[in-house]
């Protein structure tokens, strides 16, 4: 039995057949469509390393199987970049080094991107720490990765407030 | 007067300090925050299958039936390798046949010595066919009971511990010391084991093209284990090539070869294309090391003054059945406080686990642990201030050796770090301190130490007549920084400006870059690079001075200055020529200079060279439930020449987290009666999350130390943790009253 599923991928379709229903979102992003920047920690939702985000939210990719996203629009690490303008997230997490060895980067990037766009931390660090605790980092970039965050957020009000 | 055997020896041929020192970010940082740095998992070579490897469920006995037809009859399995079938290896696992080989599992028989132990291997198309096929092998055994714990195991003498460092150490009398002593205090403590759990699974993509063999695998000592790859597989060092140019995570635990490396090498000769095996979490808590648990016993005797007379430090650590890695844990304390006696001493404890390794400060971590809570308790008893009581004991020399430090700037990492704390303003007396939502508050320290040992490491410059240069050693980058901080030395080596240089890295075709271990890799691969760069400039320079078109025709003995792409001389800065002109006047396209990374024998013999730092912590616990957060964390730290002081800040943050994750979170648990890891998971196994560290600040200190080596180097990557951990239990105590007397400290410790 050969199922068929479509995922809008960083705005690209793409068209999987898979042999049967076992393969997570994560290992399609990772083995069938190519786009590895999306990390494997822990492969059971209890690292964060897989965070994609899926219609807009935050998701472990790990812990859903493709098939139960099909149709969905996904957005991975490879799409927040325009050429080679980095979004201001990942500006911010090089200008404040909020990671060492860059394995958790890409989880710890798109969640932060998400909990910006869900607009309940503010530019409060604790509740910064508490909404990026989903995500670890063994090499413990927390400090950097909290400034980041806030830094994140000032880049992005600041350009609101020249767009608009 | 340059060194004409080692130019960069006399630091004169460049002015360090125009890359290096300055607070660069990564030069990989777009890489890995756009998702495009590759790691060894995300290779996909044309005609890619999976592995999985099956592991045992039993700690000791023997595999007895695997069903073998079950999981061959799985659609999209390939292959299953077991001992029957596995094909030869030119080195046998068990043998170690270097400092760094351990004894390991590649299915030479049909035995287990640990749970999780590799005892099959499916290949498959898919990595879910291959994981189900390894289900399927559904495996029978015979089995021994498990020994797991001090308790089960056997003990012994160990004849050396970590790696190749004395067992036993003694100084001066220590039964006089202790009867001299006013008084002496005891303190025991217990540390678990411990998985170091790198954010990347242990990886591998191996491919054979005939005899060669391709690798990717994340690789802290790239050359070496190119070698060693090469000597398992009977071939031609060259004829293998190791890439890791990016490692997520290593700690330790990525320097040597590993039983599933080798099984995958074995799977792809056997099918005949590249393999990918990739393990899974729970898989990382058995076969690629961990650290030791340690129980360790320290005595100090002090005179009423608050002088030590004695300090007696003995470790009792674990290892497993078969091969042999002491946590060097007594060994922290020889270097640190000034003692006329002091002794330390070593037990090993042989249990049914894998063979533990080198985890970041291996030794020093646990070792300082117990170290520092037993000055806190020491100080407590003479009703002293923990940092008087440290500064009464401050060593001028090594306690050890009597020699000299190289440098040693602790007496400024302890005024500036406890002036930036507000450490004046402790109590000196347990549980006066609440915050205002009522919890009890703590304040506890601990002084930091860690040695600056070399590896070798070898290194390439090339100057190019387009002004650019290309600057290549093996180097590790497993996030300590060293795509940034080796290529600013680089660029001073060569007297460029960074963007002019091309760094290569990070894979087994470039000059061997040492061991990305013992934090020495900076100061190893950063001296060779800056030695090739001096060797280069000083082949320019020798070519300018018999050039009679050159503005520096005839320098000879006065020498020359290279910086931003020009040689000036040394006593006439109007007269320069560019490498470029030097280079095209001469016909050259290329000028190759090669370097190693070296430390002058005579100061290596005549001085002590380490790391120094002092960790002060808040604690604040619930008076009720007793739950414990560390709120605030301020270390300060002297290790001579910061060549970014961005990323340093960055290790040492890093490495008092880990600190923090020793204190409070990290336990590896296994069944007593199974001898399987019980939280072999991220959810299980605690780690810190970053709501777990909300403030860490780390201070770098002065320091020039003109002995340890050319650039004037220490580490700074694995420091943090030691003083950090001993820093919290005894905040912990400050605030409760309780002393410590295992890790992680449980909210049961403090009840009652
Ligand atoms: S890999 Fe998905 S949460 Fe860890
Ligand atoms: S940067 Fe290494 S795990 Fe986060």
């Amino acid at each position: 039995m050969t199922l068929s599923i479509t995922l809008v991928v960083n705005g690209d379709r793409h068209d999987v057949s898979l042999q049967d229903a076992r393969p997570t979102l994560l290992d399609v992003l990772r083995d069938r469509i190519g786009l590895t920047g999306t990390k494997k920690g822990c492969d059971r939702g209890q690292c964060g390393a897989c965070t994609v985000l899926v219609d807009g939210r935050r998701v472990n990719a790990c812990l859903s199987l493709a098939l139960t996203v099909d149709g969905a629009d996904i957005t991975t690490i490879e799409g927040l970049a325009t050429g080679d303008d980095l979004h201001p997230v990942q500006s911010a997490f090089v200008a404040c080094d909020g990671f060492q060895c860059g394995y958790c980067t890409p989880g710890q990037i798109m969640s932060a991107v998400g909990l910006i766009a869900e607009g309940d931390a503010g530019t409060d660090p604790e509740r910064i720490r508490e909404g990026m605790s989903g995500n670890i980092c063994r090499c413990a970039a927390y400090p950097g990765i909290t400034a980041a965050v806030l830094d994140a957020q000032a880049r992005l009000a600041d350009s609101e407030r020249t767009n608009g | 007067m340059p060194d004409p055997m080692n130019p960069a020896a006399s630091g004169h041929h460049v002015r360090l300090g125009s890359n290096s020192g300055q607070p660069m970010t990564r030069r990989d940082g777009a890489a890995k925050v756009t998702g495009t740095a590759t790691y060894a998992a995300d290779n996909r070579p044309e005609g890619l299958v999976h592995a999985v490897f099956a592991g045992a469920s039993i700690a000791r006995g023997r595999v007895t039936f695997l069903d073998v037809a079950a999981a061959r009859a799985h659609p999209g399995v390939i292959e299953i390798m077991t001992p029957d079938n596995r094909p030869p290896l030119h080195v046998n696992p068990d043998e170690k046949f270097h400092a760094f080989a351990w004894r390991t599992e590649a299915l030479q028989d049909d035995t287990v010595r640990y749970a999780g132990q590799p005892i099959a291997v499916v290949i498959a198309d898919t990595l879910e066919a291959a994981t189900e096929g390894a289900r399927l092998l559904a495996p029978l055994y015979a089995s021994d009971p498990a020994r797991i714990g001090f308790d089960q195991g056997t003990r012994y003498d160990p004849p050396a511990v970590g790696i190749g460092a004395e067992a036993d150490f003694a100084k001066g009398d220590l039964a006089a010391g202790l009867s001299a002593a006013a008084q002496v205090t005891e303190t025991r403590i217990t540390t678990p084991l411990q998985y170091h759990n790198a954010m990347e699974p242990h990886a591998i993509v191996a491919e054979w093209t005939e005899d060669r063999l391709t690798l990717d695998t994340p690789n802290q000592a790239i050359v070496m284990s190119r070698n060693a790859f090469a000597q398992y597989f009977d071939i031609p060092a060259e004829n293998v090539t190791l890439r890791s140019p990016y490692l997520g995570g290593g700690f330790g635990s990525k320097a040597i070869i590993v039983g599933p490396q080798l099984l995958a090498i074995l799977a792809a000769r056997m099918v005949q294309r590249p393999v990918k095996l990739v393990l899974r979490r729970d898989q990382m808590f058995g076969p690629v090391q961990h650290r030791g648990a340690t129980q360790q016993v320290v005595r100090l005797g002090m005179e009423a003054t608050g002088r030590l007379t004695a300090l007696d430090h003995h470790a009792t650590a674990s290892t497993s059945s078969f091969d042999d890695f002491i946590e060097p844990a007594a060994n922290a304390s020889h270097n640190l406080y000034a003692s006329p006696s002091i002794r330390t001493r070593h037990t090993g404890v042989r249990i049914d686990t894998g063979t533990p390794g080198s985890m970041r400060a291996p030794g020093e971590a646990s070792g300082s642990a117990a170290l520092e809570c037993a000055m806190d308790e020491a100080a407590e008893a003479l009703g002293l201030d923990p940092l008087e009581f440290r500064l009464r004991n401050y060593a001028e020399t090594d306690p050890a050796s009597g020699k000299r430090f190289s440098a040693k700037a602790l007496r400024d990492c302890y005024a500036q770090a406890a002036a930036r704390f507000g450490w004046a303003d402790r109590p000196l007396a347990p549980g006066q301190m609440r915050d205002e939502d009522g919890l009890l508050v703590g304040w506890g320290m601990g002084t930091c130490l860690f040695p600056a040992p070399m590896f070798p490491a070898r290194a390439r410059a090339v100057l190019r007549a387009d002004g650019t240069a290309v600057v290549e050693t093996a180097g590790a980058d497993m996030g300590q920084g060293a795509w940034t901080a080796l290529a600013q030395i680089a660029a001073d080596g060569v007297g460029l400006p960074i963007d002019k240089v091309v760094f290569h890295s990070g894979s087994s075709d470039q000059p061997d870059g040492g061991v990305a271990g013992g934090s020495a890799h900076t100061a190893s691969a950063g001296g060779a690079l800056h030695a090739a760069g001096g060797d280069a400039i000083r082949q320019l320079a020798e070519i300018a001075a018999a050039d009679p078109d050159s503005p520096l025709f005839g320098t000879g003995n006065t020498g020359v200055t290279a910086r931003d792409g020009r040689l000036y001389r040394s006593d006439d800065d109007s007269r320069s020529d560019s490498y470029s002109d030097i280079m095209v006047r001469a016909g050259l396209t290329e000028l190759t200079g090669t370097g190693s990374g070296a430390r002058d024998p005579a100061n290596e013999e005549r001085r002590a060279m380490f790391s120094h730092g002092a960790v002060f912590a808040e604690v604040k616990i619930d008076p009720e439930l007793f739950q414990i957060r560390v709120t605030r964390m301020v270390g300060a730290f002297a290790a001579g020449r910061i060549i970014n002081p961005h990323l340093a800040t960055s290790q040492l943050t890093g490495g008092m987290i880990w600190g923090l994750s020793f204190a409070l979170h990290e336990e590896g648990v296994h069944d007593l009666r199974t001898g399987r890891a019980m939280n072999a998971d991220l959810a299980g196994y605690h780690v810190p999350v970053n709501a777990d560290a909300p403030s860490v600040e780390a201070i770098l200190v002065d320091e020039t130390d003109p002995y340890v080596n050319a650039l004037g180097i220490k580490g700074v990557g694995e420091i943090g943790i030691t003083g950090t951990v001993g820093a919290i239990a005894n905040a912990v105590w400050h605030a409760t009253g309780k002393r410590v007397s295992s890790f992680p400290i449980h909210i049961d410790a403090l009840m009652g």
